[in-house]
């Protein structure tokens, strides 16, 4: 398969994962979106990769994956810490910190 | 024209990929939209898999499906979330900006990509280009250019990772021990003073 065909599939997903950020309240969607944001660069690197026959491409996806591992548990014990004290996930109502 | 199975299995799983993408994005209940995720993350490693990353496929699927989505699901649950409800102020306007923004998003990688691949600059002047730079990894064995399918085997990736790449990999250890110790204290039960 030509490369930009993979290239194209990681655009979309990355813009649907934007979409998801943009277009939900629920702080966990929006969590959600953000790794389909990083999954679908994943799918680039692997694409290049493949296409230069080059290794680094892959490694770095392993360390991508490493970072999305850490940033998925400091948030997601984030939105536990503020749902203890708000009773909500939804973005829209955690606005203490707004006049 | 004879269609290969590469072909079908690059649509069939960028099929699923797009459409479990999209229903998760749009459905109201977490539950689901984290499980359409999850299909989704299979759908990738299926990407991996073509691309000749079996390695990184099964750490994807360990990874990502396996714990990053498991964690997910125990906090949805933890927070006995419900579906969203429907009615909220400002959606109209906020919709719209986000289909714009999303739509010239689009609309501009489309045209790097179609640029890029339609200039005189053909895939080979680019990966000469890169290899000319001094790549350690290209030639793995001795010089002679490796086979494709064998460039993402895991003993490969296991000797960069330990030789070229050992500080970023040490590195990463350190990381995912603040994120520990980061997620342990904030989600611990403060005392009451």
């Amino acid at each position: 398969m030509p490369l930009s065909y993979y290239l194209l599939t990681s655009a979309i997903l990355f813009a649907i994962g934007v979409a998801g950020v943009l277009l939900r309240r629920n702080a966990i969607v929006i969590f959600m979106s953000i790794e389909l944001m990083l999954n679908a660069v994943n799918l680039s690197f692997v694409a290049f990769a493949a296409h230069f026959k080059n290794l680094e491409g892959q490694i770095f996806v392993f360390f991508v994956m490493v970072v999305a591992a850490a940033e998925v548990a400091v948030g997601l014990a984030l939105i536990v810490a503020i749902f203890r004290v708000q009773q909500t996930v939804f973005v829209d109502e955690i606005n203490l910190m707004k006049w | 024209m004879s269609i290969s199975i590469q072909q079908i299995l690059f649509y069939m799983f960028a099929g699923v990929a797009l459409l479990s993408g999209i229903l998760m994005v749009a459905h109201r209940n977490p539950v689901y939209s984290a499980i359409f995720l999850i299909v989704t993350l299979f759908a990738l490693a299926g990407f991996y898999v073509l691309l000749n990353a079996p390695f990184v496929a099964a750490v994807h699927i360990i990874v990502y499906a396996g714990a990053i989505m498991v964690l997910f699901l125990f906090v949805i649950m933890l927070l006995n979330l419900k579906r969203d409800p429907i009615r909220e102020r400002g959606k109209f306007a906020r919709r719209t900006f986000a289909t714009v923004l999303v739509l010239v998003f689009m609309v501009e990688i489309g045209a790097l990509i179609a640029a890029s691949f339609f200039t005189a600059t053909s895939d080979r002047a680019i990966g000469e280009m890169i290899r000319g730079a001094g790549s350690p990894l290209v030639g793995l064995h001795n010089g002679a250019p490796p086979d494709s399918a064998a460039i993402g085997s895991t003993a490969n990736i296991g000797r960069q990772l330990f030789t070229t790449y050992l500080l970023p990999f040490e590195i990463a250890s350190v990381l995912l021990l603040a994120a520990i110790i980061g997620a342990v204290v904030l989600a611990k039960r403060q005392l009451v003073t």
